[in-house]
């Protein structure tokens, strides 16, 4: 299992890209085909495919296949190890503790 | 299933100083060394700032933030053992309403040349602490936070 860094750059580098966040803001309306992802986007359907390989090993997205249609859906956890980091970076206790080291190295405390 | 009002965040911080866990604990007990790091910063004006460091005893702190809204916050401490960690629990509110109650947690580990600081907080947020944002579509919320930080980096 990925440590909580490593998981956390992944969904980074999910996101980092525009088409992928667009695929994403997608997904969270509704499920849809992986063929019927591309025409909106205005990228080829292997270019989605390629995308949507890097959302699902990112736990953001799930594909499954039934028949011959392969649909994707947004994976709701994906994104809690992500809001717990940014939390941890806006958090007041983050800036305290900082500000708390600052002041013990220049003798200050 | 019904929105709910109240959001459970647990985090952990942990910080290395190059100095021994008596004089970062200090930092905590002492109500002057406290203030300092504590209370005092650029993002906001400090109203009123008190502290009575013992098991039982009670911290209070209130401030102005640049948009004029004033936060409360209010400590009592539940288990403190010198130099070793510190339990407590905790109030925040902006202006009359409530916005969070916490229980957190300082260690102070020695270690070869200073100490490691571990800082956990169990939380509850409450609705209406940031406003629209709770009542925004969960994901457009993370998305443009990520956004954010990401333009940042």
């Amino acid at each position: 299992m990925l440590t909580q860094r490593a998981q956390v750059d992944r969904v980074f580098h999910a996101l980092g890209d525009p088409t992928r966040r667009s695929i994403v803001e997608r997904l969270s309306q509704s499920a849809v085909s992986v063929s019927s992802l591309a025409a909106p986007l205005d990228i080829t359907l292997a270019a989605v495919v390629q995308h949507l390989q890097i959302l699902e090993q990112s736990g953001l997205v799930r594909t499954t296949k039934v028949g011959r249609v392969r649909t994707c859906r947004i994976e709701p956890k994906g994104l809690t190890v992500v809001q717990r980091w940014i939390e941890e970076r806006r958090s007041l206790w983050e800036r305290r503790l900082h500000r708390l080291g600052a002041l013990l190295e220049n003798d200050e405390l | 299933m019904a929105e709910r009002s109240v959001i459970h965040s647990t985090f952990v911080i942990e910080r290395n100083y190059a100095v021994g866990p008596e004089r970062v604990f200090a930092a905590f007990s002492d109500p002057a060394k406290k203030r300092r790091w504590f209370a005092e910063g650029d993002e906001f004006e400090i109203e009123h700032y008190a502290l009575d460091f013992r098991a039982g005893g009670s911290e209070q702190a209130r401030f102005r933030g640049k948009n004029g809204l004033t936060f409360t916050n209010q400590t009592i401490f539940q288990d403190i053992l010198p130099n070793r960690h510190i339990v407590f629990v905790y109030t925040m509110s902006m202006g009359d309403k409530r916005i969070s109650s916490s229980q957190a947690t300082v260690e102070f580990l020695p270690k070869e040349k200073g100490t490691t600081l571990i800082f956990t907080e169990q939380g509850a947020f409450l609705e209406g602490a940031d406003g629209p944002k709770m009542r925004q579509d969960g994901w457009s919320l993370l998305l443009e936070s990520l956004g954010k930080e990401l333009a940042r980096t």
